[in-house]
């Protein structure tokens, strides 16, 4: 049996003629937190969507637990989902079901569990997240942080052993950022669950990761440990890792000589 | 010259062509989902409570409109009718002018206009928007089937909030024809009601009108529901899909009319 619970496997994935992705490989150990870092459009909730099943890829195979996920049928690719929880960038809560029934929807839907149990484990799950005393409220009247931690609580309703973040900290402030990085170490050591956070917050995930992968041009770029990474000479991982403005991932968007399309009156396409 | 002539035609030509394709495609992908939320209905029948809960958000919350609607359309047909039926002598036929017209046509017909503008577009804002907002794809990601879960409650509710909707809109338009006629004009009331009972043919008239009620509700809910699930996931996408809806199910409320009409007729 492999140490690996998802496997993704010399996978190529494009649409619209364009590969986004070109023989990428890479493991995600049990019980480890594992990165996929790159700049915006690089592919990384991609990644996500072909380890859920939810596209398949072109070529190469992503295997989830030892079976193959683009050759199951829809019964089989539930059953794999079934082992996984995914917070989405934005939450993604039901907006019609208060906090409470947010997280009691995968019990209730999945399970026959009766519904005192389904309570107990809802607040079980809720207290985990540190929001037990917001279990009435509605996800209108919840913050960005808030919201994201009820579904980081429905996420983990099932006790699923590979838990999905696409984009874990955007938008929230410093210390909902603080909160969300804890409770994905913490939970995943206490679940024993194997998390894969796609970001690009390099600080918040270089905290809590224990491995990481850079996707870049539609391969893995890099490769290694947060320690390894924040020394690499790397071009294009140092300026990611540093924030440079300039460098492998250049700062003007291709375009034609700046001198000539300033004189040029001619260019109608501006 | 000619170049530039031919260039255009074969400009407008692929147009055209790639219009249909993409129609042709939608009618196909319209249809898909159609066969697929029946074969994922089990769920809307096993957990009733979830068909329950959408047959209030789109039958119950359109009461108002309907009725509101139905009063005013059966004064006015009284009105009219009185105006037209008073020249002939048989203003006493008042009662059946105003009681088929409405259940044979304007009480299955307006009643599915009205529920395309009132549910039929807020059906299709809220799939858009749970498309938008990820919701839609959450649930795919917890192995449950949104076309089990969100479209059959919602196709099932379309279909049972129909018929009876339309069946009050005649009632009311009935009454409000009879509020007119009777105590307004002062046409008799025996032969208001008489005349109705003995000319309105329950197979001929009523379940007529309620097959008509029931085509229309599978089509109006089917079409909202399509048109949300295949939005765009952008604020634009979701706003054209809405417009979408209440255009594409009016044409076709009125489209069908016309051949269930026919059929009724001939048969």
């Amino acid at each position: 049996m492999s140490a690996n619970i998802v496997e993704i496997d010399n996978v190529s994935f494009g649409y619209n003629g364009r590969m986004l992705h070109k023989g990428i490989n890479m493991s995600f150990p049990k019980g480890k937190v594992v990165a996929i870092m790159g700049g915006s459009g690089s592919g990384k909730t991609t990644l996500l969507r072909l380890i859920g099943g939810q596209i398949k890829p072109s070529k190469g195979e992503v295997r989830v637990d030892g079976a193959v996920v683009h050759e199951q049928d829809r019964e089989g690719v539930y059953q794999l989902r079934r082992k996984m929880g995914m917070l989405f960038q934005h939450g993604a809560l039901f907006t019609d079901l208060s906090a409470f029934d947010n997280v009691a929807f995968p019990m209730r839907e999945l399970t026959n569990l009766p519904e005192s149990m389904i309570r107990d484990l809802v607040l079980l799950k809720l207290n985990a997240v540190g929001l037990r005393g917001a279990h009435k409220l509605m996800p209108t009247e919840l913050s960005g942080g808030m919201a994201r931690r009820v579904a980081l609580a429905r996420a983990i309703a099932l006790d699923p052993c590979i838990v999905m973040y696409d984009e874990p900290f955007a938008g929230l402030d410093p210390i909902s950022m603080g909160v969300i990085c804890d409770l994905i170490r913490t939970l995943n050591d206490a679940l024993g669950a194997t998390s894969i956070v796609v970001s690009h917050d390099v600080k918040e995930t270089f905290l809590i990761a224990d491995y990481v992968y850079f996707v870049a041009n539609g391969e893995v770029a890099a490769e290694g440990t947060p320690h390894d990474l924040m020394q690499s000479t790397l071009p294009f991982v140092h300026q990611f890792v540093h924030g440079e403005v300039d460098g492998p991932v250049p700062f003007h968007y291709p375009a034609t000589d700046y001198r000539s399309q300033l004189l040029n009156y001619t260019d109608t396409a501006i | 010259m000619i170049k530039s002539a031919l260039n255009g035609l074969i400009g407008l030509l692929s147009g055209i062509g790639h219009r249909m394709i993409a129609r042709t495609w939608r009618l196909g992908a319209g249809a898909r989902l159609f066969f697929l939320t029946l074969m994922y209905s089990g769920e809307s029948f096993r957990r009733f409570h979830l068909t329950l809960r959408e047959v209030y958000f789109t039958g119950v919350m359109s009461l108002l409109i309907i009725i509101v609607s139905a009063f005013f359309v059966g004064m006015v047909l009284a009105l009219q009718g009185y105006n037209t039926l008073q020249k002939y002598g048989s203003s006493e036929a008042i009662g059946v002018l105003v009681a088929l017209a409405l259940v044979r046509e304007l009480g299955p017909v307006v009643t599915a206009l009205l529920f395309a503008g009132r549910a039929g577009t807020a059906i299709t804002a809220e799939i858009g928007l749970m498309k938008t907002t990820e919701q839609l794809s959450a649930m795919e990601m917890m192995a449950v089937n949104p076309i089990a879960r969100v479209v059959a409650p919602r196709f099932w509710a379309g279909v049972i909030a129909m018929p009876i909707l339309a069946a009050l809109f005649s009632m009311v338009g009935i009454l409000g024809g009879y509020l007119v006629a009777v105590p307004l004009i002062g046409v008799d009331d025996g032969a208001f009601w008489s005349q109705m009972q003995a000319n309105v043919d329950v197979r001929d008239d009523v379940i007529n009108g309620v097959i008509k009620s029931l085509v229309f509700g599978v089509a109006c809910t089917m079409i909202a529901l399509f048109e949300g699930f295949d939005a765009p996931p952008t604020a634009e996408g979701v706003s054209h899909a809405t417009t979408r809806t209440v255009v594409i199910s009016s044409l076709t409320v009125l489209g069908l009319d016309f051949v269930l009409t026919s059929f009724m007729l001939v048969v």
